[in-house]
């Protein structure tokens, strides 16, 4: 409960609207405590119609003057809100304005040359852009089935005493910042995809007559790279659908369970249907996280702009070319290349992250209908 | 199928518990004393430390706080006020659209408003940068923590002719402010290993500096850079600062729920 020290300790805070009128006004009020608030108000029940319109503004304000404080919160709060908008814009300007000599120079081609050659000054994004969808679509069909399996496992089956200890680990994952990820890539990941995975993948199972899973095969690859975007991406796809299948109402899952439906099917036939978008929009936000994930990427994925079939070669991401190449970037029309690069990156994970948070919010309103 | 989901949820943390134990094995031979107070040693030379960068990484993460943290907040108070004003619900989507920005790109952005027109790279540049970063999940935890508060406390200070700011902060701010302080906690954590925003700002330095206006060292860029060296020395030093990373992140992840049990805990519900 509210207690009256703490209205005091608030005090300072207020002085930095520079109200004076209003603190003194308000100092008789002072001693007044907590549990006094209470029942005043339990039988005052008009007051709450009062205030929730006057916050509204459509009635005039009770108290005449000394509405300076009032009035500077506003403006206050309002300034720190439009900031937000404000910083998103001023983003979009000031990456646009620096990736226009670049698109201006390689117009429409710069999206699909896939030759990035720095001496020569001739820049085509066309490799990057393929690593990034193919290294996130790797993460993608590596996350999706595992996290879906953990969010069912969370809602639907799990015991009691496993829920919250599962569900921590797989939060925690989110947890490692991905410099780590990008180490453990390097020094774990890759020995172990060039001595027993990729030997498995061609040899065991016969891949290796394919097309992705030919060549030489280093190491450091798309396939690592997809890997690692994998266990990154894993927790956010799990964490929304952990959430949207939560939010599927009981009464579905009773229905079918009436009809006879064993649980297996109850899931399939009754709560997976209805959860779909939001689970879809859960994969979406997994893939916003995955495209424009840079240093662990940049650490295994071997960083070369060029466009192979092989998931075996390495590759380039939009954001380990920038991460790569920006400190070195001497020319002005290299610096504007890989800023256009970050302007392209923006555009698709806004579009991403847009039709994610779409979907997420369709699910969670028709939990509220 | 039952099976397969406990199938899924075993394989799920098994990366995790592979990376932890992974990281513990490699750290612990260099894990000592001078690994927290000296600074980093040449090439060849064994020992040195990651003081300067454990220092650096403290610092940016103190402006980014101090920078995201009281934006984050009033523009939280502003959404929980007046939640159906169309600015409102642009704030909240765009706030969602910031924070699924990739953090490179609010890096290069950085770079182009404030390292490009100063000439050189400086902490502020990468405490800003991560400021951005911290701004919109502060924004949103302030907003749910606020909608929790009762309406009759709001009302209470009301009739007793509590202006409408005053009541805002003095009794709902402080209510919600428990929840508030995870809220900030949460995303300091999530920032304080990132490294993709300070590539081209704090940038990184070899020496001691803790001036705000030159390049800083910091903990997720020494990682890298020892990473990606060929010297064995430095790798074992990389997977070091690692774990003081991964334990600079939990413990500000266990501040955050700490934060949330502590005596006002009961007064959010």
């Amino acid at each position: 409960m509210l207690r009256s020290e703490q209205s005091d300790a608030a005090l300072p805070a207020s002085d930095l609207t520079g109200c004076d009128n209003a603190v003194t006004r308000n100092a008789s009020l002072q001693p007044v405590n907590g549990s006094s608030f209470q029942c005043n108000m339990d039988g005052l029940p008009g007051i709450r119609d009062v205030s929730s319109l006057e916050r509204e503004g459509s009635l005039p304000r009770l108290s005449a003057g000394g509405d300076t404080g009032d009035r500077a919160y506003t403006v206050l709060t309002t300034a720190f809100a439009a900031f937000i908008p404000l910083l998103l814009i001023a983003i979009a300007t000031e990456l646009s304005r620096a990736a226009w000599p670049a698109l201006h120079e390689f117009g429409f081609g710069f999206l699909t040359s896939s030759e990035w050659d720095v001496p020569a000054g001739k820049f085509g994004a066309a490799p990057a852009i393929f690593g990034t969808i193919v290294s996130s679509f790797i993460a993608l069909l590596i996350a999706t089935p595992l996290a879906l399996g953990v969010a069912v496992f969370l809602s639907e089956f799990a015991p009691r005493w496993l829920q919250q200890p599962v569900a921590f680990l797989v939060d925690l994952l989110a947890a490692i910042p991905s410099v780590v990820y990008g180490l453990w890539g390097i020094f774990v990941l890759i020995p172990l995809l060039r001595e027993d995975i990729i030997p498995f993948l061609r040899d065991t199972l016969h891949l290796g007559a394919t097309r992705f899973f030919s060549g030489p095969a280093y190491g450091p690859s798309m396939l690592a790279a997809g890997i690692v975007l994998a266990i990154m991406a894993l927790p956010y796809i799990s964490a929304v659908s952990r959430e949207v299948l939560r939010a599927v109402p009981r009464s579905q899952r009773d229905a079918a369970l009436a009809l006879g439906a064993t649980r297996w099917e109850v899931i399939r036939d009754a709560v997976i249907p209805n959860a779909r978008s939001g689970i879809i929009g859960g994969v979406m936000l997994g893939l916003g996280r995955a495209l424009g994930e840079t240093m662990a990427v940049t650490m295994v994925i071997g960083n070369r702009p060029e466009i192979s079939a092989s998931l075996l070669a390495p590759g380039y991401t939009m954001a380990s070319l920038i991460a790569n190449e920006f400190s070195e970037a001497t020319s002005d029309i290299h610096l504007s290349a890989l800023m256009a690069v970050g302007a392209v990156l923006f555009l698709i994970t806004i579009v991403v992250n847009g039709i994610a948070r779409w979907l997420v919010w369709t699910v969670a309103d028709k939990a509220d209908a | 199928m039952v099976a397969l989901t406990y199938g899924a949820a075993a394989l799920a943390t098994l990366p995790l518990i592979f990376i932890l134990v992974h990281i513990a094995r490699a750290a612990v031979g260099s894990l000592n004393l001078a690994l927290f107070v000296s600074m980093p040693a040449p090439v060849g030379n064994a020992g040195g430390g990651m003081a300067n960068a454990i220092v650096g990484t403290l610092i940016l993460i103190c402006i980014a706080a101090v920078i995201g943290v009281p934006v984050g907040i009033g523009a939280g108070l502003y959404l929980a006020e007046h939640r159906r004003r169309p600015l409102a619900n642009s704030v909240r989507f765009l706030s969602d659209v910031l924070n699924g920005l990739p953090s490179i790109v609010l890096g290069i952005f950085a770079w182009q408003l404030l390292v490009r027109p100063a000439g050189h790279f400086s902490a502020v540049a990468g405490g800003i940068a991560l400021a951005v970063m911290v701004m919109p999940l502060v924004t949103r935890t302030t907003e749910e923590m606020i909608l929790l508060v009762p309406n009759a406390l709001r009302e209470a200070a009301l009739a007793l002719g509590y202006q409408r700011w005053r009541t805002s902060l003095a009794v709902v701010l402080r209510t919600a402010m428990p929840g508030i302080v995870t809220g900030a906690l949460v995303a300091i954590a999530r920032i304080a290993g990132e490294t993709a925003p300070l590539l081209f700002t704090a940038f990184g330095n070899q020496f001691w500096s803790t001036s705000l206006n030159r390049p800083i060292a910091a903990l997720p860029l020494q990682i890298f850079n020892y990473a990606v060296s060929p010297y064995d020395d430095w790798h074992s030093l990389a997977w070091a600062g690692a774990l003081v990373l991964i334990g600079i992140v939990f413990v500000i992840s266990l501040a955050a729920r700490f934060a949330t049990r502590s005596r006002f805990g009961a007064a959010v519900d």
